[in-house]
């Protein structure tokens, strides 16, 4: 392909960043720490990605917005799901965290590796009052990177972003 | 190299055919959390088979992962009887999954330092998920068995009827010696003695019987593509719509 201006690396990212979580609209794939790599060569880029949850339903979509925004740019893009790369929860920015907590979810605990326990759990601010006298309701919710937990200072229920 | 594509069909298909049987729950859980935390787990069961079927399909050359799920016969499945069995009550059905998912919870430990690569990958992955499952089924066993009186009962009945069945987990077929030699997965027998431990003692605290462990009642065959009466009206099901147009493109 003749590009009469380079297509760089960064034009990439930055691309990357305009395509977002379909389940969490105001984090972008980049936020989600969800791309583990990108290779661009003259003929065509390579989008290397990694789930969060094996069973993601919106792994599909998220591959095809990625090709879509990328090949806006006008170079053929190839996305390839990474099983190499283990994602983590801790791996997502402390801005993602952030914005996940102001859009309403409150974000994952760090969990550093070690063993996630119950105490881990249990240190979760409520993202509508800031209290942390919170409690899990359930492991599950609506989608299966969030668990439902509940607020005793607000009386609110919420949503947490699982640490994992 | 058959060890290793033994190992990834069973496992493939014990998370495909139980995450089926959670599935059963959507819209029928008694709380509205169960439902969810049932669909949940059933979508994480069968992201973890399509997970495995990828590496039978890339490493090894068998078909495209829907293939492998949906066009083999029953005597092809090598799921644990366990996880064929129908829901049940709830009772039942949370007994299985406290039973399975602490063996899967291991197992995936044990993998994710495996020799061979594109498995060991996937367990570190699958672990962490499977994590909140073994949470979830603890606290529910805890709750339930200090409930009341007949919640107990029932705890324990169900217990009892689902434990030789769960020995059938643990069923080896000759190729795992290999396994063993190689360093891709440590073995049944080690695998259930840390189950044993495990589950006993969330058992025992919860104030319910273990049964003992009776090599001669375990539920074997499953590995070797014998199965219960209930598999092949599962498979039926499950594979209603492929079988109206085989052929078509999804």
């Amino acid at each position: 392909m003749d590009h009469s201006i380079a297509i760089t690396e960064q034009d990439i990212w930055l691309a990357l960043e305009r395509v977002k979580d379909p389940e969490i609209p105001v984090l972008s794939l980049v936020d989600m720490a969800m791309i583990s790599k990108v290779e661009l060569t003259n003929e065509k880029c390579v989008i290397h990605f990694t789930p969060t949850f094996v069973g993601c339903p919106a792994l599909d979509m998220m591959k095809r917005d990625i090709k879509t925004e990328v090949e806006l740019l006008g170079i053929a893009t190839e996305v390839v799901l990474d099983m190499n790369n283990t994602w983590s929860s801790d791996k997502m920015s402390t801005e993602a965290k952030t914005k996940l907590e102001k859009f309403g979810i409150a974000p994952p605990v760090t969990i550093d590796d070690s063993e996630l326990t119950q105490e881990a759990l249990d240190r979760v601010r409520c993202p509508h009052c800031h209290s942390t006298d919170t409690t899990l309701r359930s492991a599950f919710g609506s989608t299966l990177c969030r668990a439902i937990r509940f607020c005793f200072a607000c009386k609110q229920g919420f949503e947490q972003f699982k640490p994992i | 190299m058959s060890g290793i594509k033994d190992l990834l069909f069973k496992m493939a298909d014990d998370a495909l055919i139980i995450g089926h049987r959670n599935s059963e729950w959507t819209g029928i859980g008694p709380v509205l959390e169960e439902d969810l935390a049932f669909s949940s787990m059933a979508q994480d069961k069968i992201g973890h088979a399509f997970a495995l079927y990828t590496i039978l399909h890339e490493s090894f050359g068998e078909a495209e992962p829907d293939t492998l799920a949906f066009k083999r016969t029953e005597k092809e499945f090598k799921c644990c009887q366990l996880v064929e069995l129908p829901i049940g009550e709830y009772d039942f059905s949370l007994m299985r999954h406290f039973l399975f998912d602490h063996a899967e919870s291991l197992r995936y430990e044990m993998l994710a330092n495996s020799s061979f690569q594109p498995l060991a990958q996937v367990a570190k992955k699958v672990k962490g998920e499977i994590k909140y499952h073994v949470m979830h089924a603890d606290s529910w066993i805890k709750q339930l068995s200090n409930g009341t009186e007949e919640s107990k009962a029932r705890m324990q009945s169900a217990l009892n009827f689902a434990f030789p069945y769960a020995l059938g987990i643990f069923e080896t077929v000759d190729s795992e010696k290999e396994l063993i030699d190689s360093n891709v997965f440590l073995g049944e027998a080690e695998l259930q003695k840390r189950w044993l431990e495990n589950v006993s003692a969330i058992l025992q605290g919860a104030g319910l019987t273990v049964p003992a462990v009776d090599p001669s009642k375990a539920v074997n065959g499953g590995r070797k593509g014998f199965h219960s009466e209930y598999l092949q009206p599962l498979l039926t099901e499950m594979c209603e719509v492929v079988n109206t147009d085989p052929d078509a493109e999804w």
